[in-house]
């Protein structure tokens, strides 16, 4: 049977009347690659952070499970809140409120009160995402924004202070992060004050390396091992959920400003220290490679990296926090447009010329 | 001559979408049976439309001229079946365009047709013999008479690129047999099966142009057609250089730099580099010209896709309506759901079958309503795999962005007419935005823009 290809345009032989062809004539290229959707790379980064949630879990226990829990069942709500209030269709589907909510539970301290996790989301979701139009349109990585939110508003409960507790189940978390006591071991260098002996013990326990880059040192609950992370930023990397430039120009970056550091005797830790220990792979790879929040060319992305990289250790450094990947992020989300219009790439061929 | 071209065998960027080259094989080419009417477009290439040279009621024969062109950018068209001319009609061209038309009521009587046709237009022997006994000028006198035009696309006419200029000498020609769009293997079909007149065809251009080299460009998941070519040029000179199979490769901005490590400027042709490049049909389409001095009245035309009965590769009289073709092949599948001329990737969708084939026509493909379905657009989450699939170094999403929200300036900032719309940004988009047709507006707009 010969199909009639008119009356089909217009709607089927038995329609009543004409309708749009709209179906059918269409724009080229009339093929897409369906399985590549924005969807898909939120489930790559969820993928990704996988291991880094195992290990979390290895080491923190039931406080994990909780504090990321809690993170993105909070996340979630809120997301499907105040989209509801804005009127726009559900965006739950697009797993950006998920992502959001396990990065910003990964990057509290296991001890955090739960109403940190809570008012950390309703302001990721709603003053780092939603105000701003929604995915997309925002300008800083709203897991970032929630955090530095709450980082400021309960500075006790994010503090240093907050990841030492003596006396629990949690060996690991009697100890110092290796950043703090770096930084008590530098600023009492600087200030001219003797090494206790204490300090110099826990400053030797966090020089070893092994625990640091497997995991099995204090830290926020994401960012302890190394080896997690570098396993999942490897697969976004890999499936390019994820751009490589990003994680390359922080590592850059850092190594090199941490050696020159570590060699002036800024601090006592090695660039390798640097590297691994504290929050710096986990920003590299799953907070900076935020596609919203960063620059769109490759030339772009190595740029912003590299700033993140240089701004971490500055931070680490000289700001009066032992980590600064948070501020890091936000700061060079803050030029990314910047960024972009300087990194406009030649076409092949050459510039088109001025129109006169 | 042993001179290696510098290209890498590739080009930064680009895509690869699901060849589907197997549905239509090139070995499989059939000669549709005459059409009882043809309409023969008066504008079937880049540049000034013919004008008609024949009345209504009058007998023409296969290759007599129908329509001479007005222009020096313009060629000529020529009766494609022996009979009788109607009324002028105007034809809607798959872009769109609304062209004057000289149709043509077949005769019973046909001069070629079957096998004999297929013969006459690509068989038997193909001497160029001493290249110099031509004069560069009658080549180029010989491709505008018979109406020569890029086969493989943009239609561009063929005697002005064969024109060499004292101020941009040319040192090489390139035959492109790369044929990158899914689906189509007319070009295949043809070096596989009649390679003989495609180096003929080079020789002479090269001769034309004042060429020092000729290289022939098959992408690799070609192997047959590369090696029937590699065969026919022995002895003459001609090299076959195998290309990386990726979408845009076929491409003349993606060509050269492959090839030759050149970049045609921006706005510009591969002229300005020192380079030609000729379609493998256009190059087969100029050995008949020359030597035996017959104009451009057929082509072969892959009609394929899932939503096609029975896909082949048809040699078809210019001027065929599209239903001709699709009848032939079986008809359509319950499941079609969009015909396009030419390829999936550049192709234009039909809004009526009753289109006819012009000399830019590669190939029809019918798509399934799987096929073109695509999931609904969402904003755009800046992941840069537009840029990173871009074989022109653009940015398509800012471009397309920009144009949507009417800003020219700001999507000239990024060279919005650099682009030449070959959709691997659209067709890579996770967040499935029309970026091509959004660029396509503003260039559009930019034009409106100009004009007043």
């Amino acid at each position: 049977m010969e199909r009639d290809w008119e009356k089909d345009q217009a709607g089927g032989a038995s329609a009543p009347a004409p309708t749009a062809p709209s179906v059918y004539v269409a724009p080229a290229p009339h093929l897409s690659k369906t399985a590549l959707t924005t969807r898909r790379m939120m489930i790559d980064v969820l993928v990704g952070l996988a291991p880094a949630i195992a290990m979390s879990i290895l080491v923190f226990r039931w406080y994990a499970v909780v504090q990321v829990g809690l993170s993105v069942l909070s996340c979630l709500a809120f997301e499907a809140a105040l989209t509801r209030m804005r009127g726009w269709r559900p965006t739950l589907g697009d797993g950006s409120a998920a992502v959001t909510g396990v990065i910003l539970g990964l990057s509290l301290p296991w001890s955090a009160p739960w109403y940190v996790a809570v008012i950390g989301s309703i302001v990721a979701i709603g003053l780092g995402k939603v105000v701003f139009g929604g995915l997309g349109y925002n300008i800083f990585n709203p897991a970032m924004v929630g955090r530095a939110f709450v980082m400021l508003s309960f500075a006790r409960a994010l503090g240093a202070s907050a990841y030492v507790r003596a006396g629990t189940a949690l060996e690991v978390v009697t100890q110092a992060t290796p950043l703090t006591v770096a930084k008590k071991f530098a600023s009492d260098l600087a200030a001219g004050k003797a090494i206790g002996e204490d300090l110099q013990v826990q400053l030797d326990s966090a020089r070893e390396l092994w625990p640091l880059f497997v995991g099995q040192v204090n830290g926020s609950l994401g960012e302890t091992s190394a080896l997690a992370l570098v396993v999942g930023g490897l697969y976004l990397c890999i499936r390019r959920s994820a751009s490589w430039e990003i994680p390359a120009g922080v590592v850059v970056s850092s190594f090199v400003l941490a050696g020159l550091a570590n060699w002036g005797g800024l601090t006592p830790l090695t660039a390798l220290h640097h590297l691994v220990g504290g929050s710096l792979l986990f920003g590299a790879f799953f907070i900076a490679t935020d596609p919203v929040t960063s620059p769109l060319t490759p030339r772009g992305k190595f740029f912003f990296g590299l700033g993140v990289g240089a701004l971490v250790v500055v931070l680490r450094l000289f700001s009066g926090y032992p980590e600064g990947v948070m501020f890091a992020v936000l700061l060079m989300n803050a030029v990314t447009p910047l960024i972009n219009r300087w990194t406009i790439p030649r076409p092949v061929g050459g510039e088109t010329a001025k129109a006169a | 001559m042993t001179t290696l071209a510098a290209g890498k065998g590739t080009f930064a960027g680009g895509v690869h979408p699901p060849e589907r080259k197997e549905l239509a094989p090139g070995t499989l080419i059939e000669v549709l049976p005459t059409p009882s009417e043809v309409r023969v477009p008066l504008l079937q290439h880049l540049g000034a439309p013919c004008e008609a040279t024949v009345k209504a009621r009058a007998k023409v024969a296969l290759g007599d001229m129908v329509g001479k062109p007005t222009g020096f950018v313009s060629a000529p068209v020529h009766a494609s079946v022996s009979g009788t001319v109607g009324r002028l009609s105007v034809a809607t061209l798959p872009n769109g365009r609304h062209v004057g038309a000289v149709p043509i009521t077949s005769s019973e009587q046909q001069p070629l047709s079957g096998v004999a046709l297929m013969d006459d237009i690509f068989g038997g022997e193909w001497p160029v013999g001493d290249v110099e006994r031509y004069e560069p000028k009658a080549i180029a006198d010989a491709a505008q008479e018979a109406g020569l035009v890029g086969l493989g696309g943009a239609a561009f006419p063929t005697h002005v690129k064969l024109r060499p200029s004292e101020e941009r000498p040319i040192d090489t020609l390139l035959i492109n047999g790369c044929e990158c769009e899914p689906y189509l293997t007319s070009d295949d079909g043809l070096m596989l099966r009649f390679p003989a007149p495609v180096i003929a065809g080079a020789l002479l251009a090269k001769h034309a142009v004042g060429a020092d080299r000729v290289i022939v460009c098959v992408e690799r998941n070609k192997p047959g057609a590369a090696g029937a070519l590699a065969r026919a040029a022995e002895g003459t000179g001609i090299r076959v250089r195998l290309l990386k199979t990726k979408y845009p490769q076929g491409g003349e901005k993606q060509l050269t730099v492959a090839v030759l490590g050149r970049e045609v400027p921006t706005g510009g042709l591969p002229l300005d580099i020192g380079a030609v490049v000729l379609n493998v049909g256009t190059a087969a389409s100029l050995a008949r010209a020359v030597l035996r001095g017959k104009p451009l009245t057929h082509r072969i035309v892959t009609v394929s896709g899932a939503g096609i009965r029975h896909p082949k590769n048809l040699l078809v009289p210019i001027g065929t309506a599209y239903r001709n073709l699709v009848e032939y092949c079986g008809g359509l599948t319950p499941d079609a759901a969009r015909a396009v001329a030419g390829g999936p990737m550049m192709g234009f969708a039909l809004g009526s079958l009753d289109v006819p084939v012009t000399k830019g026509t590669s190939g029809l493909t019918v798509l399934t309503r799987d096929e073109v379905r695509r999931a609904e657009e969402t904003t755009c989450v800046r992941c840069g795999r537009c840029v990173d699939a871009c074989p022109l170094r653009l940015v398509p999403t800012k471009i397309a962005l920009a144009s949507r929200a009417g800003d020219l300036d700001l999507a000239q900032r990024y060279h919005m007419t650099a682009c030449m719309e070959c959709g691997c940004c659209a067709y890579v988009c996770p967040a499935s935005v029309p970026l091509v047709q959004l660029i396509r507006l503003g260039k559009a707009e930019l034009q409106k823009a100009k004009k007043s």
